[in-house]
C-alpha cells in the first residue's frame, strides 16, 4: 500500500519511483483492488506505523498534523475550531503560535515555508477567521508556496443555513488554492490531511485548504497512520523528456546570444547547485527574477540581476536582444515581459517548468520541458557538455562585450535626494552590507521591495522573501516572523514600508510574546511610495490619497518608535545619514526582543530603472527621461 | 474560433462540476455547452464540454483542467471520429387544424411525440446540433411555445472506451 508522507519532508532530492514514472493516473476506487495495486504517488516510504487509536475528530486532526511532520502551527482559535484547540494544548510535538490576526497566521506560515522549504501550516476558525485567510492563501498560490490551512466549519447539519460564523470557504478559496477539501466525516480526517500535505508540497507547490466541520471534530473516530491516499487525478510529472533536453542542450551550445531566465521555481526545486553548474558550463548570462533573487549568487559574474519592470538595464536588454532564452521555473509574467508582443522578439524559447500549464501560457514556446527543475538541470548539464565536446564551446565573446558595455554604462544607482532626507536606497544598501548575505530579508510590497531586490546582494537561495505574484502589502512582518521561527539561528530583517507596516504590525505582539526577535527596517517615506511614484510620473504629481503622515515634519500618526515600545520592541529612529550604520549595528546586537528602526527617508526617491506598465521593454528608462540608446539591430 | 468537444473524466465527488465550470469562467474560456453524468464506473463521472476556442487557448484549457486534482483524464473528441448528440424537448402549438402538419415534421425527423393536449404537442428529438436546428426551423411556422435542450454528449466511434484506457494506464503504472 502507498502511504502518506511521514514525516512531511522537504522536496526530495531524488524522485520517488512512482512520482518519477510517467503520469500515473490512479482512480483510487476504480482500479481493481484484488492485487493490491493502487493509486497514489507517495513522496516517501512510510515511517513507523501508528496502529488505530480511538480518538475524537479533533484529536485526529492534531495526531494527523503530528504524523505529517508538522512542528509549528500559526493560528488563532474561535468557535468552530475550538474542539481542535483542546487536544492541541496537550501536544508535545506541535508548537502553536498564537497570532493576532488570521492574515498574519497565513503569511507567517508562508514565510516559514519559503525560508525552510517545508510546508507551512495555519489554523483558523470558520466564517471571518477563514475569510481572513483569503489574502495569504491567494498570495501563496501566486508564489507557489506549500501551505496547508486548516479551518473549522460550522457543524455538518448547519452547513448551508447561514449559521453563525458560516462562510463557504471551500467555495471562496476554490480559485486560489491548489486544491481544497470539506470534511464532514471524521473518519476522513487523517487521509485528507495526508493528501493535503502531499498536494501542497509535490509538483508545483501551493496552498491547500482543509475545512473541517465542528461536528466531525466532536465525533468519535479512529486514527491511524500512514494513510492510503486517494488521488487518482493527481500525478505531477517530475522527470523531463530526454528528447527535449537534448534539443535544449543543442540550442544552448549553438546560440550566439543566449540568456538563462531564472525564476522562483529554481528555489522551490532546491536546484541552485545545479543551476550554478549550468551557468558555469554554458558561459551564458543569467537573469534572476524577483522570485529568484539568491537562486544564483549576485557575486557570480554571469548574473545580470533582476529583469522586468524595475530590472537592471543589462538584464532587460539581454532578454530583449537574446537569440535564445532558456526559462527555468519562470512564467513570463507581465512584470517581466512588459508588452508581450514586443518581448524578446528574436529569441527561440526553451521553457522548463514543473507546471505544464505555464508552458506556452503567455509566450509561445519552441522547446517545452515539463519537469522538476532539479532533474531538468541535472539532465541538461551532461547533454550540454556532450554538445560542447562535439562542436566546441560557443564563442560568446561578442555577446559578453555587448552586455559588459551595458553593465558599464547603466549600473544600478541612485541620486541623493535634494530635500536633505535619507536616500532609501542607501539605507537598504547599508543594511545588506552590514547584515550580510547569510541574513534573511523579507520585504513588503512597493518601492522598498524593489530597492531591497535591487540593492541587497543575495548569495543564497531562500534568503529573499517577498510577495511577488499577488503583491500583498502587509506580507513582511508576519512572513519575517514565520521565517525566523523556521530559521531561528539566522538574522531575519523585515524591510517594510510605512504603508505596509500599518496593515499587519500587530504581529509584533506575537513576536515579542513568543520570543521571535525579528528586526524591522521601516523605510518610512510618510506615503504610499510606489503609488506616489506613479502619481508623479503618470498623474501630473497629483497626490491623491497617498500621504500617510508618519514621517519627518508630520504629526507622526502613529509614531513608530512609540508603537515599537508599546509592543515591547526596541524602537530606533534614524533621520540622518550618519546614524544609519550605528542603528543597524545596534539592532544586530539586540537578540532578546524585536527591533524596529524607523528610517525617515525622502518621499521623492523613485525606483529606477523602470519599464512603464504596458509598454515594450525596449522603452526602459534608466532614470527619469533617460533611455538607453540601443545599437541598431544587426 | 473553432468548436471543440472535450470529454473530461472526473472523480464522482461533490463540487467537481463547480471546479470545472469555475475554471472556465475564471480563465475566460467560453463554454458552448456542458453535460455531466455518471459512467460505467460509479466512481467516475463524465463531463462533456463544448468550447469555442482557437487551438492555442484550447491547449491551455486542457492543461488547466488537468491541473484540477479531481480531473482524471481529458480527451478531445473529433466530430468525424465520434458520435455527438443533444436531446431536445419542444412544445409546439397544434390544434385540429395543423396537427397533421406537425406530426409530419415529427415523422420526417424521426422525432417522437411525448405529450399531447388539445392545443399542443410536446416533441422529443435527439440528434446532432444541426439536425435539431433543422427540426426547430420546420416547427417554427406552427408556433414554438417552449424549448429545452441538453448539452451535447459525445462518445468515440469504435470498440474502445476512454474510461478503460484510463484504467489500463493506471494498471500499467501501478
Amino acid at each position: 500500500m502507498v502511504q502518506g508522507p511521514q514525516p512531511a519532508p522537504p522536496r526530495p532530492s531524488a524522485p520517488s519511483p512512482i512520482a518519477a514514472s510517467k503520469p500515473a493516473p490512479t482512480p483510487a476506487n476504480v482500479a481493481p483492488r484484488t492485487d493490491g495495486r493502487r493509486a497514489v504517488s507517495s513522496v516517501r516510504s512510510a515511517g513507523p506505523t501508528v496502529p488505530a487509536e480511538d480518538v475524537t475528530g479533533a484529536q485526529s486532526i492534531v495526531r494527523s498534523l503530528e504524523e505529517a511532520g508538522v512542528e509549528v502551527v500559526f493560528g488563532i482559535p474561535g468557535g468552530a475550531i475550538l474542539p481542535t484547540y483542546d487536544p492541541l494544548m496537550d501536544s508535545t510535538r506541535l508548537r502553536h503560535i498564537l497570532v493576532r490576526h488570521e492574515q498574519g497566521g497565513g503569511h507567517a506560515a508562508s514565510g516559514y515555508a519559503h525560508a525552510t522549504g517545508r510546508v507551512g501550516v495555519t489554523m483558523a476558525t470558520s466564517g471571518p477567521g477563514a475569510t481572513n485567510l483569503v489574502t495569504p492563501i491567494a498570495d501563496a498560490n501566486m508564489d507557489s508556496i506549500p501551505l496547508v490551512a486548516i479551518t473549522g466549519q460550522v457543524g455538518a447539519s448547519a452547513i448551508g443555513t447561514d449559521a453563525f460564523q458560516e462562510a463557504d470557504i471551500v467555495g471562496i478559496t476554490l480559485p486560489i488554492t491548489k486544491h481544497n477539501f470539506l470534511v464532514t466525516d471524521p473518519d476522513e480526517i487523517p487521509r485528507v490531511i495526508a493528501e493535503a500535505f502531499h498536494i501542497a508540497q509535490t509538483g508545483r507547490p501551493g496552498p491547500v485548504l482543509v475545512d473541517i466541520a465542528k461536528s466531525a471534530m466532536q465525533s468519535r473516530t479512529s486514527f491511524s497512520w500512514p494513510q492510503e491516499m486517494q488521488l487518482p487525478g493527481y500525478h505531477p510529472v517530475t522527470k523531463p523528456h530526454s528528447k527535449q533536453i537534448k534539443e535544449a542542450a543543442r540550442l544552448l551550445a549553438t546560440a550566439r546570444r543566449p540568456v538563462l531566465y531564472v525564476g522562483g521555481g529554481t528555489i522551490r526545486a532546491n536546484a541552485s547547485e545545479e543551476l550554478r553548474r549550468l551557468v558555469d558550463a554554458s558561459g551564458a548570462p543569467a537573469v534572476t527574477t524577483l522570485m529568484a533573487r539568491g537562486a544564483l549568487p549576485d557575486s557570480h559574474p554571469q548574473n545580470l540581476g533582476m529583469p522586468g519592470m524595475h530590472g537592471t538595464v543589462p538584464a532587460v536588454a539581454a532578454l530583449q536582444k537574446a537569440d535564445l532564452i532558456i526559462s527555468l521555473g519562470a512564467r513570463f509574467d507581465d512584470r517581466v515581459t512588459g508588452k508581450l508582443s514586443s518581448f524578446a522578439p528574436h529569441a527561440t524559447i526553451v521553457h522548463a517548468d514543473i507546471d505544464p500549464a505555464e508552458i506556452g501560457k503567455n509566450r509561445e514556446v519552441d522547446v517545452p520541458i515539463v519537469g522538476d527543475l532539479k532533474e531538468v538541470l541535472a539532465d541538461l548539464l551532461p547533454e550540454l557538455e556532450r554538445e560542447h565536446s562535439v562542436q566546441g564551446k560557443p564563442d560568446l565573446g561578442a555577446w559578453w562585450h555587448q552586455i559588459d558595455d551595458w553593465r558599464e554604462t547603466y549600473p544600478l544607482g541612485y541620486s541623493e535626494p535634494d530635500d536633505g532626507h535619507l536616500a532609501p536606497q542607501h539605507v537598504i544598501s547599508r543594511l545588506g552590507q552590514i547584515s550580510g548575505p547569510d541574513s534573511i530579508y523579507v520585504a513588503g510590497v512597493g518601492q522598498h521591495q524593489m530597492w531591497a531586490a535591487q540593492f541587497i546582494r543575495y548569495e543564497h537561495p531562500k534568503t529573499w522573501l517577498n510577495s511577488g505574484g499577488l503583491g500583498t502589502m502587509g506580507y513582511s512582518i508576519p512572513a519575517a516572523m514565520g521565517a525566523k521561527v523556521g530559521q531561528p539561528d539566522k538574522t531575519v530583517w523585515a524591510i517594510d514600508g510605512d504603508g505596509c507596516f500599518q496593515m499587519t504590525n500587530q504581529e509584533l505582539a506575537t513576536c515579542t510574546i513568543n520570543e521571535i526577535p525579528i528586526k524591522v527596517a521601516l523605510i518610512n517615506n510618510s506615503s504610499l511610495g510606489m503609488v506616489r511614484q506613479w502619481q508623479t510620473l503618470f498623474y501630473e504629481s497629483r497626490y491623491s490619497n497617498t500621504d500617510l503622515h508618519t514621517g519627518h515634519g508630520t504629526r507622526r500618526v502613529p509614531d513608530f518608535v512609540k508603537l515599537a515600545d508599546a509592543y515591547g520592541c526596541e524602537g530606533i529612529r534614524v533621520e540622518r545619514a550618519d546614524e544609519i550604520d550605528a542603528a543597524i549595528h545596534r539592532a544586530m546586537e539586540i537578540d532578546d526582543r524585536p527591533v524596529v528602526i524607523d528610517f525617515n527617508v525622502s518621499r521623492d526617491a523613485m525606483v529606477w530603472p523602470m519599464v512603464a506598465a504596458g509598454v515594450s521593454n525596449d522603452d526602459i528608462q534608466y532614470a527619469r527621461g533617460i533611455s538607453p540608446a540601443w545599437e541598431r539591430e544587426d | 474560433m473553432s468548436r471543440h468537444t472535450l470529454s473530461v473524466l472526473v472523480e464522482n465527488k461533490p463540487g467537481v462540476l463547480t471546479r470545472v465550470a469555475g475554471l472556465f469562467a475564471r480563465r475566460a474560456f467560453n463554454i458552448h455547452s456542458l453535460a455531466v453524468g455518471p459512467t460505467e464506473h460509479e466512481e467516475i463521472s463524465r463531463i462533456t464540454v463544448v468550447v469555442d476556442v482557437e487551438q492555442n487557448p484550447l491547449e491551455q484549457v486542457t492543461k488547466q483542467l488537468n491541473k484540477l486534482v479531481n480531473v482524471i483524464k481529458i480527451v478531445e473528441l473529433d466530430a468525424g471520429a465520434s458520435v455527438q448528440r443533444e436531446l431536445m424537448l419542444v412544445k409546439v402549438r397544434a390544434d385540429g387544424a395543423n396537427r397533421t402538419g406537425v406530426l409530419e415534421v415529427v415523422e420526417l425527423f424521426r422525432a417522437k411525440v411525448v405529450d399531447v393536449v388539445p392545443d399542443a404537442v410536446t416533441i422529443e428529438a435527439t440528434g446532432n446540433p444541426d439536425k435539431l436546428a433543422a427540426l426547430l426551423g420546420a416547427l417554427e411556422p406552427y408556433g414554438v411555445r417552449e424549448i429545452v435542450k441538453s448539452g451535447t454528449v459525445a462518445i468515440g466511434r469504435g470498440s474502445r472506451s476512454i474510461t478503460d484506457r484510463a484504467l489500463e494506464r493506471i494498471a500499467r503504472s501501478a
